[in-house]
C-alpha cells in the first residue's frame, strides 16, 4: 500500500508537533517570558556597561536583545527534543514505524515544528522589544533577516535537541541537558564584546564558542547595520551546526529504526 | 509534648535527611547555578568594575562572589523544599506525621539539615572564588558575611518548606525557585546600586535582598555599611517564613497527608 507523500507525512507531524507545544501553558510561558525577564534584568542591570572606553552601543538594552533570541531557540530545542523522546518513550515512534510513515517524516516533522516555534518566539521579541525602545539599526529589511537568523538558530539548536532525544531516547536524559546549554550561552560574548572581555581564558573560550558569532551576527543587525562579516559568520554558524546536528539525527535515526 | 520530643524529632529528621545527601552526590546541585554564574560574571563582565562609580573596593570579582555565595545558600534552601515534596510524594512524609511526638521539630530538622548543605555548597563557590583569585580583605568582619548567609538560608528553607507542605507535590518545583530567583536577580547583581537604571533600579531600592546583599559585601571588603538594617531584615524574613511553614504544616496535618 502506498502511503501519503514525504510532504504530507511531514506536515501532519510538524501540526501534531506546533500544536502539542501551544497546548503546553507552561512552555509557552518559559519560552517567552523567560528570555524577556533575563533580556530586561542584564538590559537595565549592566546598563552602565556603556560607558566603558570603546563599547560599541549607546544602549545596553539594543546590545542585549541578541539574548532572548538566543535563549528562546534554547528553549525550543529543549522542548521539541524532550516531546521527541516523549514519543520514543511512550512508544509512539516505535508505532508510527508500522506504518507506512516514513520514520525521516518524524524528525523532519519535529524540526518544522521547532522553526514554526522559533518564528512565533522571533517575531513576538521583535515587536516587544521595538515597543520597549530597541532601535533595529537596518531597519525593516535588518527585521526580517534578524527573524530568519533566530529561525536558522532554532533550526540548529532542535537538531542538537533531536540528537540527544534519539541517543538517549529519554525526556530526563534531553531535559538535564538544559544547564550545558544555557552555560554556552553565557560562556560567550553576549555580555560584553569579546575585545572588551578582561580575562584571558573567559576571552578564549569566547571565541572558541560558535555561539558568540550567532549573537554577534543577530547583534549587528540591531547596533550597526549591515555588517557583512559578522553576518557570514552569523549564518555560516548557523549553517554548520544545522548541518551537523541534523547528519548527525538522521545517522541516530538510522540506528534507532534499525533496532 | 516537652521540648525534648521537638529537638529529638528535628535531630531525627535531619539525620535521615544529612545521611541522605551524603548518599547521592547530586546533593550538591543547588550549587551548580551559583558556581556557573560566578565563573560567567566574574571571568566575562570584568570590565564592568572599571565602570565610573563602580566604587567596591574588594574588585568586582569578589562583587559577584558575595552574590553567588547568597545564591547558593539559597537555592540550597530551596532544594529542601523540592526534598520536603518529594517526601509528601513517596508517603514518608505521611509515616513521619503520624510518628513525630512534636511535629514542629520536622521543620526545624529540615532546616538544620539545609544548614549543612548550604554550608557545604558555600564552600563550594568559596573554593572557587579563592582559586580565580579573589582577595578576602575582610578579617573578622567576614563572620559577619556568613551570619546574613545563614540567614539566607534558614529564610529560603522555611519559604520552600512552607509551599512545600501546602503544595505536597514535587510540581511545586517552579512556585519554590521562581520567587527566590527574581529576588535573587532583582538587586544589585552586576553593578552597585548606585550604577542602576530604570525600573531594575525601583525595583531593586524596594527588594529588601538588596540591604542583605550590600552588607554582605562590605562584610568581604572590610567596611560593614547597613548591618543591622541587613541583620533586622534576615531576622524578620526568618520569623516570617518560620510563621508560613508553621501555618502550612497545619494545613498538610488537617488534610490528612
Amino acid at each position: 500500500m502506498k502511503g501519503p507523500s514525504l510532504l504530507v507525512q511531514v506536515t501532519s507531524l510538524a501540526r501534531r508537533s506546533t500544536l502539542r507545544t501551544l497546548r503546553q501553558p507552561a512552555v509557552m510561558v518559559s519560552a517567552i517570558l523567560f528570555p524577556m525577564m533575563f533580556f530586561a534584568i542584564n538590559a537595565y542591570g549592566l546598563d552602565a556597561a556603556t560607558s566603558i572606553p570603546g563599547f560599541p552601543a549607546d544602549s545596553y538594552l539594543d546590545f542585549a536583545f541578541a539574548f532572548p533570541l538566543v535563549q528562546a531557540a534554547l528553549f525550543g530545542a529543549i522542548t521539541a527534543g524532550a516531546d521527541l523522546a516523549r514519543d520514543i518513550e511512550s512508544g509512539f515512534f516505535d508505532r508510527l514505524s508500522l506504518t507506512p510513515m516514513r520514520p525521516a517524516s518524524l524528525l523532519l516533522g519535529m524540526l518544522a515544528g521547532v522553526v514554526a516555534l522559533g518564528l512565533i518566539q522571533g517575531v513576538i521579541f521583535l515587536a516587544v522589544g521595538v515597543l520597549f525602545g530597541v532601535d533595529v539599526k537596518s531597519g525593516f529589511p535588518g527585521m526580517i533577516v534578524l527573524v530568519l537568523l533566530t529561525v536558522l538558530v532554532a533550526l540548529g539548536f532542535g537538531g542538537i535537541g533531536a540528537m540527544l532525544a534519539l541517543r538517549t531516547g529519554s525526556v530526563e536524559a534531553v531535559e538535564s541537558a538544559f544547564p550545558l546549554f544555557f552555560v554556552s550561552i553565557f560562556m560567550s560574548s553576549i555580555n560584553l564584546p569579546r575585545d572588551l572581555i578582561e580575562q584571558d581564558w573567559f576571552r578564549y573560550i569566547a571565541t572558541a564558542n560558535p555561539i558568540s558569532y550567532l549573537v554577534e551576527g543577530l547583534r549587528s543587525l540591531v547596533i550597526t547595520g549591515w555588517d557583512a562579516q559578522a553576518l557570514l559568520l552569523g549564518f555560516g554558524c548557523a549553517f554548520a551546526i544545522i548541518a551537523l546536528s541534523v547528519t548527525g539525527a538522521s545517522a541516530l535515526l538510522r540506528t534507532r529504526v534499525a533496532r | 509534648m516537652g521540648r525534648g520530643g521537638f529537638f529529638s524529632v528535628a535531630f531525627a529528621v535531619a539525620g535521615r535527611q544529612v545521611y541522605k545527601y551524603f548518599a547521592n552526590p547530586a546533593f550538591l546541585a543547588p550549587a551548580f547555578f551559583p558556581l556557573f554564574f560566578f565563573v560567567a560574571f566574574a571571568g566575562g563582565l570584568t570590565r564592568v568594575g572599571d565602570v565610573p562609580g563602580f566604587d567596591y573596593e574588594a574588585g568586582y570579582v569578589a562583587f559577584q562572589y558575595v552574590w553567588a555565595l547568597l545564591q547558593a545558600v539559597a537555592m540550597g534552601g530551596a532544594f529542601t523544599g523540592f526534598s520536603i515534596a518529594g517526601d509528601f510524594e513517596n508517603g514518608f512524609a505521611r509515616r513521619l506525621l503520624l510518628a513525630a511526638s512534636n511535629r514542629q521539630g520536622i521543620i526545624l530538622g529540615y532546616t538544620i539539615a539545609s544548614l549543612v548543605r548550604g554550608a557545604l555548597t558555600g564552600i563550594l563557590v568559596t573554593f572557587l572564588a579563592l582559586l580565580t583569585g579573589m582577595p578576602m580583605s575582610g578579617g573578622f568582619d567576614l563572620f559577619g558575611l556568613i551570619g546574613l548567609a545563614v540567614l539566607v538560608n534558614v529564610a529560603a528553607t522555611l519559604f520552600g518548606a512552607g509551599v512545600a507542605m501546602l503544595l505536597r507535590t514535587q510540581q511545586a518545583g517552579p512556585v519554590i525557585r521562581t520567587p527566590i530567583f527574581l529576588v535573587l536577580f532583582l538587586a544589585p547583581v552586576f553593578v552597585p546600586l548606585n550604577l542602576l537604571s530604570g525600573w531594575l533600579e525601583t525595583i531593586a531600592r524596594l527588594n529588601p535582598f538588596t540591604t542583605i546583599l550590600d552588607a554582605a559585601r562590605g562584610f568581604l571588603a572590610g567596611t560593614p555599611t547597613s548591618v543591622l538594617p541587613a541583620y533586622a531584615i534576615g531576622v524578620a524574613l526568618v520569623a516570617i517564613f518560620a510563621l508560613w511553614a508553621v501555618y502550612a504544616l497545619r494545613r498538610a496535618e488537617k488534610a490528612g497527608a
